[in-house]
């Protein structure tokens, strides 16, 4: 008995499928100059997700008791090859742009304002976690301080840490995000003031956010109209970032 | 059903069944598709829609499971940061370190290959919202969902395939094994997809996060989902080929002229 099996128009058709998927498949392809900038443009439709339909601002993230801290916390910071510190004492902070009373805080003054100690997961985009606490002042209460105006749609973050060749670390960031409850300034890490290598004197801490998100070693905060890009989001990282 | 189908199509006999007879039918193959062979007449089996899924599907997850496996890369553990949950890891087994080769990776880069993952996350949840929409519509999915009455059925088959039972049990357009893994790949699939969602959004979607056992144990149960549909693809290719190989060609042309023409 004879039975029909594939002939050559079958097999014309079984390489037209796996033409494509051997070529994407070739040895960790990005996707090239033809597709790459278009998966990164389509990174935007995942923020836009991100933030208008998974994200809700009333959902708090978990506390962990502090005795689920993680021991070896990792640190990390782009200054080679020891933890950057200020170059011009004393350090403040900058917060300006498209705001109705930009105003410059020193340390002082940070710490006067009403702070927040919390113990959460830290979401690395590597795929690690890791518990910790820390303390510092909601950034919601310094933008209630500088009243943005509806030209600040977004917040830029520079850092005075810069790599080997003198790329500065910086961040953009959504209003909503920024105004998270969880979303704070910190100067304290697991009750200590923090140290130069986690950041200090003044950094971003938030979990809505992964890790290369949360910028260390603050100089400035400016409300701008555009987007700003990042240290990490310029060469390809998600935009938003969001957990 | 099943024995009125059989009886329908009086070539279709037990030596038919048997193994030796699936092997050597080149000589047909030379002739157009639209000829019909005496005696088996082609019958229409898979929807246009249901082969777009199909093969949609099989590059989607193809790329899906290369660029996971580069996210992967970045981090070739499970657990928290202080703490190795003792899980078993495929990758290891198979490569020996818990790296992913190369060759089997998409992006580059981790930026690379969440850029890839997250574009092709759509249209892999989109297609599969589609099929199971055609099933759920069309009643195809009559012939695919696995019911407590393909139990039986089900033991006999395996038992036909160990050789322990000489007679190919009576089926309609699937046998009840087929029903058993085509219905369970679409739970792993959507396993898959809600599990990915727990570790893509673990603070926004925390009860799902929760339900599948916190952040890290999402993260692994997503990692396993990929060696279930490997394990699968490797399966259901081999049994193509050597069961029923005109099914190859009905899920290409939506026509079917091998030797379980039925369809319930």
């Amino acid at each position: 008995m004879t039975r029909p099996q594939l002939d050559r128009r079958d097999f014309l058709r079984l390489g037209l499928v796996a033409g494509p998927v051997s070529l994407a498949a070739a040895c960790g392809w990005d996707g090239g100059t033809a597709i790459e900038p278009r998966l990164r443009a389509f990174s935007r439709v995942n923020d836009w997700v991100g933030e208008h339909i998974l994200q809700s601002n009333n959902r708090l993230a978990r506390e962990y008791p502090v005795s689920q801290r993680t021991r070896d916390f990792p640190q990390y910071f782009v200054t080679r090859p020891q933890a950057p510190v200020p170059a011009s004492e004393p350090w403040s902070l900058e917060v300006g742009g498209a705001v109705r009373k930009p105003v410059r805080l020193t340390m002082e003054m940070i710490q006067q304002l009403p702070r927040v100690t919390y113990t959460l997961k830290h979401h690395c985009v590597e795929g690690w976690t890791a518990i910790g606490t820390w303390t510092g002042v909601p950034l919601s209460s310094v933008l209630a301080m500088v009243e943005p105006t509806e030209k600040g749609r977004y917040l830029r973050l520079d850092s005075f840490d810069r790599d080997p060749g003198g790329r500065q670390y910086y961040n953009g960031w959504d209003l909503k995000s920024a105004m998270h409850p969880q979303t704070i300034l910190a100067y304290a890490f697991n009750d200590q003031p923090l140290r130069a290598e986690r950041g200090a004197p003044l950094r971003l801490y938030s979990p809505v956010k992964l890790g290369y998100k949360l910028t260390k070693y603050l100089t400035r905060i400016t409300l701008t109209t555009d987007r700003p890009g990042g240290y990490w989001e310029d060469v390809g990282y998600p935009w938003l970032g969001g957990v | 059903m099943d024995r009125e189908n059989q009886a329908a199509h009086p070539d279709v006999t037990a030596s038919d069944f048997s193994r030796g007879d699936v092997t050597h039918t080149a000589v047909e193959s030379a002739e157009p598709p639209a000829v019909v062979p005496a005696g088996r007449p082609a019958v229409k089996r898979h929807h246009w829609l249901v082969r777009l899924c199909h093969w949609a599907n099989a590059i989607l997850l193809v790329g899906m499971i290369a660029s996971g496996l580069q996210i992967y890369n970045a981090y070739q553990r499970f657990g928290p940061r202080d703490m190795r949950y003792m899980v078993l890891n495929p990758v290891k087994l198979l490569h020996g370190t818990p790296s992913a080769p190369e060759w089997a990776r998409l992006g580059g880069w981790l930026a690379g290959g969440l850029n890839w993952h997250f574009t092709l996350a759509w249209p892999f949840v989109l297609t599969g919202l589609l099929y199971l929409a055609y099933l759920a519509l069309s009643g195809e999915w009559r012939s695919l969902l696995f019911r407590p009455r393909d139990i039986i059925p089900a033991a006999q088959m395996q038992l036909y395939y160990l050789r322990l039972r000489k007679a190919h049990p009576a089926q309609g357009k699937h046998n009840a094994l087929q029903k058993a893994a085509y219905t369970s790949i679409v739970v792993v699939g959507a396993l898959a997809v809600l599990s990915g969602f727990a570790i893509y959004k673990p603070v926004q979607l925390s009860w799902l996060t929760t339900l599948f056992g916190g952040y890290e144990y999402a993260r692994y149960w997503h990692f396993v989902a990929v060696w279930v549909f490997v394990a699968f693809t490797i399966l259901h290719v081999v049994l193509v080929f050597v069961v029923d190989p005109a099914s190859l060609r009905a899920m290409i042309t939506g026509w079917y002229r091998g030797r379980f023409p039925s369809h319930d």
